[in-house]
């Protein structure tokens, strides 16, 4: 059983590496190749979640790594296990480039189910990191398009950014005495450094679930094709965050202000990129801020200790969204665009495409009794216990997805209008840098039923695992955990349909306008008016100007410094060759180029500053061949013509030395 | 057999000299068949090593007995790997200079005798020999720039590094003459048991400088980093590889050798002066290679920021007060992994750009772009390289720095913080190079056609990175050989 943990991560990553080491050659089977070693995954997913093995891999200087499947990993396993397939099987009927894209593909999902199943921080750092790497290059998996290897090096910039909190800490875990550095081991740490750990962790999670102040990754991760957005940015990657958080939970609970600031982190972005999600017009770039949004609700829930609600919501979560990035992915492909005004008739076009997608939207939208709706609600019963306020926020949180949720159904469900669709997507124009039409093309006019097929299953998911509820609390052994009354049920399940009616009803009335989003109230259009919210609240801006430029500027700075300070030591070798010409020995040279450099000591000295270094070193190197020629070559210097400076620089020389010797007498 | 490992190369090196008209083709690949032959020898020293037998395969013979110099060799945990590291990057550089065809035998020669006194260097016990290998190292060095560079600058960067690190060397004769005249004699093993300077805080002090300051020049750490770029930027690809991937752990090779466990007290005593330097260079070569636009000169400064991780490492393993002897223990198993680990991907890096400088004649990012389309197989390796050296997990660059950080904090938390940032650098400046060179539209040098690796490029490089990948996946092997060796230096600084 062990051995079908070590497979269960080694095999996708084996076989990914291959096919990526193997090339075109092996693009044709690439899909198919990814697709039975997911299949086999999945099995062994199963295997490992009944039989919950554990694999010791232990290191010198006491330090184990290793692999498990406790109850919570094996949620997470398969969870992981179930939607890549999925993936995999839409991404066959959409992707060229097969080998490296499968190949990467296999390779991600091997790291994220190592990150899962990683019971010390060793393990965890680095399936965490190369999870980070893979992304990058999925993400930049159109290379040749400009803007994809920009996005992808943002994302893996931002994430390995927020990593630095795991490196901090592992090495405060060694610090504080939990030297194994298991993760079951670090809240036994010592005070300090138990909280330089915690924040180190925290930092590390909300990086990779795109959590504020870092959630700017997510939307230029939406480059990437929308396959890899379905896995990345529904089950693996984001979610490691929440899962990362919701597995140390422990140790956010023996610090008094862990659990709080990572439940108001989670409250925070639950509400504002939920609000960011509203403002968007972009249907993949809705789907990106919606993601950012909900997984707060899984941070907000491992803030106050609701594991159960944390990980049920991650799981709803995960299937809905898979679902509405592989149908926007098809829908990209099939009409060329994924603007919402110009994906108008939509969901009438591919009714079935249309059905999956309103019940995708529909459970985002906490519609009850779909999936999201429990998840959320288990949350938010938690978030109630630990603060009333915190409630409010998740509440608010609620009525945002609501609105933007059934905004994005809206949009599909209007009729398409009588004359051909006019070929200006944007006429209220988009966010500066929203560069999605970057990588869009003309359409294909077709959802081929290949794409169709992962569809249906993650839809099922999406409307029926809010039954998940009490296996989830069983396997976590949360019993104890609060579940939701059946008042806050009813009242936030009231408020989604509500809102949902809202937006829906009437938009059913502006069916044949031609404005931005008609069908929307006119609260909801003038959330596009905002310009920090239609720009992600700037953040990427904000990155870009605050630490990224000024960043460049200080390397350019010492770069020039640098070259500088080189060419000082430069003109030493030059005046030594130029000094030198004719004679024929290399300690001859040094003897004139220290004679020339004296000449040129005052000049460097009144320079820059930065050259005083230099000139110290200068006279080091002066010195030192001074005494070393003198040393070496007494006698056989007559004909240089410059006795005196011979002779009084080896005075000089031996002198030092005489002292040296004499000290150490 | 150790000896033979050293003295091979150089045994067939007179030959070569000796033998008139060989042709070229023989010249090479007898010098793939002997670093090959050597590089076989070294697994098997390696086999035959137990590690916690302290040092193995020992020979000590009288040679200058009035200054109690011998020729004393001998492996260890901290020379073993870097024996081997040496033994592989040397094959590389063999393989990939296959190639070559200007003035072909004394090229050979001189890499025959870099590559004796390479070996010679890490298995030295004995303070002169240390210091001839050291020497003859840098002076094969300035030929193998100043002959076989490119550009017009090419001898003057030669002359520049020869003075900058001959100057380093005497600096640090300096200091070996304070280590005899305390102790009676140039044998680091007998020196390292004596503690000769225990107690005489100035004089100890003062030899600590030499000795800090002429391995300093050779690792280098900023300051005295300023002869590296222009030198890697003109020197032939093996030549860097070489430069790089060896020459450099000499100088941080001599930390952990002779510095650490002769001078214990005064490492304590400056160890954060120590653990100052590296993270300065770590910070300040990452981010003076981000500012880069020559491939090249920006690999050259991330060796600076890489050999910064090995300083802080070893000078937080100085800090004797802060931590507990596990996490020293890890800095400096971690220092010595960083050596290797730098050597086979950096050897990898260089030996890469000098596949792009003979196809497109220039390292100028600028000139390049989307090489991917044309060159994938190019693209891939570099693309690996670049992760391995930013340090991803699954490459021998991550088990190196994951444990000098790791090793590191509980001493110096704060240095230990501000060189995290080196992590972050690295992989921007890595990740940008990526995107300038091989992603995006593709251009290329007027005139110039860039194809894919060839079977001979391939066969040098991808060695070295399957090597960092070994390390990186399954790096047991070599911290068993490691670890104990690092556990001894540090229980001898704590003395």
């Amino acid at each position: 059983m062990d051995l079908a943990l070590v497979a269960l991560v080694g095999l996708p990553v084996a076989a990914g590496l291959a096919l990526l080491v193997a090339g075109r050659p092996v693009a044709r089977v690439a899909a198919a190749v990814a697709i039975a070693v997911l299949a086999v995954v999945l099995g062994l997913a199963v295997l490992v979640a009944v039989a919950r093995p554990a694999v010791e891999l232990p290191l010198p200087a006491g330090i184990d790594a290793g692999l498990a499947v406790d109850g919570l990993s094996a949620v997470l396993v398969l969870l992981v296990a179930a939607v890549a397939p999925a993936v995999g099987v839409f991404a066959a009927a959409e992707v060229d480039a097969r080998h490296r894209f499968f190949g990467l593909l296999l390779v991600f999902v091997g790291a994220m189910l190592a990150t899962v199943t990683a019971t010390n921080l060793v393990t965890l750092l680095a399936a965490w990191e190369v999870m980070g790497a893979t992304s990058f290059a999925l993400i930049a998996h159109h290379w040749t398009a400009p803007r994809p290897p920009v996005s992808g090096t943002t994302a893996f910039l931002v994430t390995r950014t927020a990593d630095v909190g795991l490196y901090l800490a592992a090495g405060a875990a060694l610090a504080g005495g939990a030297g194994t550095l298991a993760l079951a081991d670090l809240p036994g740490a010592a005070a300090g450094w138990r909280d330089l750990l915690t924040a180190g962790l925290v930092v590390a999670a909300l990086g990779k679930s795109a959590q504020l102040p870092f959630s700017f990754w997510l939307a230029r991760a939406m480059d990437g094709p929308s396959a890899v957005s379905a896995l990345l940015h529904s089950a693996t990657m984001v979610a490691a965050g929440g899962y990362l958080l919701l597995r140390v939970q422990p140790l956010l609970a023996a610090s008094s202000w862990a659990g709080p600031v990572v439940a108001w982190t989670g409250a925070a972005t639950v509400v504002l990129l939920g609000l960011v999600a509203l403002a968007q017009t972009d249907l993949k770039q809705l789907l990106a801020a919606s993601t950012c949004s909900q997984i707060g609700f899984v941070v907000l829930a491992a803030g106050v200790g609701g594991t159960a609600g944390g990980t049920l919501q991650l799981l709803a979560h995960a299937a809905t969204k898979a679902l509405l990035f592989l149908v926007a992915g098809a829908w990209l492909t099939a009409l060329g665009t994924r603007q919402l005004p110009a994906l108008r008739g939509a969901a009438w076009r591919w009714p079935l495409v249309g059905v999956l997608f309103a019940v995708g939207t529909l459970s985002l939208a906490g519609v009850p009794p779909l999936s999201v709706f429990f998840g959320k609600d288990a949350v938010l019963a938690a978030a109630a216990e630990a603060s009333s306020a915190l409630y409010a926020a998740g509440l608010a949180g609620v009525l945002v997805s609501a609105a933007y949720a059934a905004a994005a159904l809206a949009a599909v469900l209007g009729r398409a209008p009588d004359d051909p669709a006019p070929d200006d997507p944007a006429p209220d124009d988009p966010a500066p840098d929203d560069a999605a039409r970057a990588v869009e093309r003309p359409g294909t006019g077709e959802v081929p039923w290949a794409a169709r097929l992962p569809l249906v299953p993650l839809a099922v998911a999406s409307a029926a695992l809010g039954a998940a509820a009490e296996p989830v609390r069983a396997a976590l052994g949360a019993s104890g955990e609060p579940s939701p009354s059946l008042a806050e049920a009813l009242l936030s399940g009231a408020l989604s349909v509500a809102v949902v009616l809202a937006v829906l009803v009437p938009a059913r009335a502006g069916l044949r306008g031609d404005a931005v989003l008609p069908e929307l109230p006119a609260l909801l259009r003038s959330g596009v008016r905002v310009a920090p919210l239609r720009n992600r609240l700037g953040l990427e801006r904000l990155a870009r100007r605050g630490v990224a430029a000024p960043t460049m500027a200080l390397a350019q700075l010492l770069a020039t410094a640098d070259d500088r300070a080189a060419a000082g030591v430069a003109r030493l070798g030059a005046g030594v060759r130029a000094s030198a010409r004719g004679a024929a020995v290399v300690d001859d040279r040094v003897v004139s180029g220290a004679v020339r450099i004296s000449t040129t000591t005052g000049r460097l000295a009144t320079g820059v500053a930065g050259f005083r270094v230099e000139t110290v070193i200068v006279g080091g190197v002066r010195w030192v061949g001074a005494a070393a020629r003198a040393l070496g070559r007494l006698a056989r210097r007559p004909q240089t013509g410059q006795l005196h400076h011979y002779y009084a620089q080896a005075v000089g020389a031996l002198a030092v030395l005489a002292l040296f010797l004499l000290l150490v007498r | 057999m150790l000896s033979v490992v050293v003295f091979a190369p150089l045994a067939l090196g007179l030959v070569l000299l000796a033998v008139p008209r060989v042709p070229d083709r023989v010249v090479l690949w007898s010098w793939v068949a002997v670093s090959v032959a050597d590089l076989a020898l070294v697994v098997a020293l390696w086999i035959g090593y137990d590690p916690v037998s302290g040092i193995g395969h020992e020979t000590n013979l009288r040679w200058i007995p009035t200054v109690s110099a011998g020729y004393h060799v001998g492996v260890d945990g901290l020379s073993l790997p870097l024996v081997a590291m040496t033994a592989v990057v040397f094959a590389a550089c063999a393989v990939y200079s296959l190639r070559e065809r200007r003035a072909v035998r004394p090229y050979v020669v001189l890499f025959l005798l870099l590559q004796t006194a390479s070996l010679g260097l890490f298995v030295a016990l004995d303070l002169i020999l240390f210091f001839v290998f050291f020497d003859v190292s840098i002076v094969a060095m300035y030929f193998v720039i100043a002959g076989w560079g490119h550009g017009e600058r090419a001898r003057a960067s030669a002359l520049q590094f020869f003075l900058y690190t001959f100057l380093g060397s005497l600096v640090m004769l300096l200091g070996f003459i304070g280590l005899y005249l305390a102790g009676g004699t140039f044998d680091i093993v007998e020196l390292a048991a004596s503690n000769p300077l225990a107690g005489q805080g100035v004089l100890g002090g003062l030899v600590l400088l030499a000795l800090v300051v002429g391995l300093a020049i050779k690792t280098p750490t900023v300051p005295f980093h300023t002869w590296l770029p222009p030198a890697h930027g003109d020197a032939p690809a093996a030549g860097s590889a070489v430069l790089a991937a060896v020459l450099l752990k000499m100088g941080t090779y001599g930390f952990v050798r002779i510095v650490m466990p002769i001078l214990p007290e005064s490492w304590r005593q400056y160890a954060s002066v120590i653990v100052i330097v590296g993270v300065v260079s770590v910070v300040y070569g990452a981010l003076v290679a981000l500012a880069q636009t020559d491939l090249k000169r920006m690999i050259a400064y991330t060796s600076v920021n890489h050999m910064g991780y090995v300083i802080l490492g070893v000078g937080a393993a100085g800090l004797v007060a802060g931590g507990a002897e596990q996490a020293r223990t890890l800095a400096v198993t971690g220092a010595v992994t960083q050596m290797v680990s730098h050597g086979l991907i950096t050897g990898a890096l260089f030996l890469l750009t000098g596949v792009l400088h003979a196809r497109g004649g220039t390292y100028d990012m600028a000139a390049y772009s989307g090489l991917a389309r044309p060159a994938p197989r190019f693209a891939l390796l570099f693309a690996v390289a670049a992760f391995a050296s930013l340090g991803l997990p699954g490459f021998s660059g991550f088990i190196a720095e994951f444990q000098i950080f790791t090793g590191s904090l509980g001493q110096a938390p704060v240095a230990t913080a501000i060189a995290l940032l080196g992590i972050l650098l690295t992989a921007a400046l890595f990740l940008l190079a990526l995107q300038r060179v091989f992603l995006g539209a593709t251009e290329v040098p007027a005139g110039r056609h860039i194809g894919d690796v060839t079977a001979v490029e391939a066969t040098a490089i991808v060695p070295l990175l399957l090597l960092a990948l070994v390390v990186g996946v399954f790096p047991a092997f070599l911290l068993e050989v490691v670890e104990p060796a690092a556990r001894a230096v540090v229980e001898l600084v704590a003395r």
